[in-house]
């Protein structure tokens, strides 16, 4: 699947990863699913890692409930979430895969091991016969 | 009854239960859901107690999380 993220969402991820670092930072995305098949992400929340910590991430459940209805409110569909990994690559890990429960979902991963070279990646994880199997999407920035 | 599913208004049975709801709704990996009613967040271990009322707005939410390793 082709997913596409604006460079100011883009930039905006980077920019707050990089102020929560050397913790996780986590958020929503949300947009819509075209006729042609290309997934385009309208808007990004950023919103609290309520872990705190460089090592795990876990989405405030009363922001993620705020995002879901601003959502319906600008007619957007929720598309998955986007995190931070602050020292690890832009995959998904062995806690995001086992964590990673709609099949529907884009999982974006932000990679920050050169902090001037950012790394996003998009992934789409699902379960088959009892594995998670992970998918790589192709991330466009426009 | 009629209540509010994701914003959705949907004819339910009179105090259907939260579990109930869940699987009427065909909710994939319920136990990675969290659900909210009219705002508040019901306890898991509740989810079979719980009864809703007509004009409940529900919700159900997808625990988002991971880690580095």
């Amino acid at each position: 699947m082709k997913i596409t993220i604006k460079r100011s969402d883009f930039e905006m991820i980077y920019e707050h990863s990089l102020k929560e670092s050397p913790n996780e930072a986590c958020g929503l995305i949300a947009g819509v699913d075209r006729r042609d098949g290309v997934r385009e992400i309208c808007k990004v929340y950023i919103l609290t890692n309520t872990d705190h910590t460089s090592e795990h991430f876990t989405i405030d459940p009363h922001e993620q409930l705020n995002a879901v209805k601003d959502m319906r409110a600008r007619a957007l569909k929720p598309l998955g979430n986007w995190h931070s990994h602050p020292a690890s690559p832009s995959r998904p890990s062995e806690e995001d895969k086992r964590l990673a429960n709609d099949s529907s979902a884009s999982y974006l991963i932000l990679s920050l091991m050169e902090e001037e070279n950012p790394v996003l990646n998009a992934f789409h994880i699902e379960k088959a016969e009892g594995e998670k199997t992970v998918r790589k999407e192709e991330l466009i920035v426009i | 009854m009629k209540i509010t599913i994701a914003g959705e208004k949907k004819e339910v049975a009179d105090g259907i239960t939260v579990a109930a709801l869940i699987e009427q709704e065909n909710v994939e990996t319920p136990e990675y859901v969290t659900v909210s009613v009219n705002e508040e967040f019901i306890d898991k271990g509740s989810f079979d107690s719980h009864a809703l009322n007509e004009g409940d707005e529900v919700e159900f939410l997808y625990f988002m999380g991971g880690g580095r390793l």
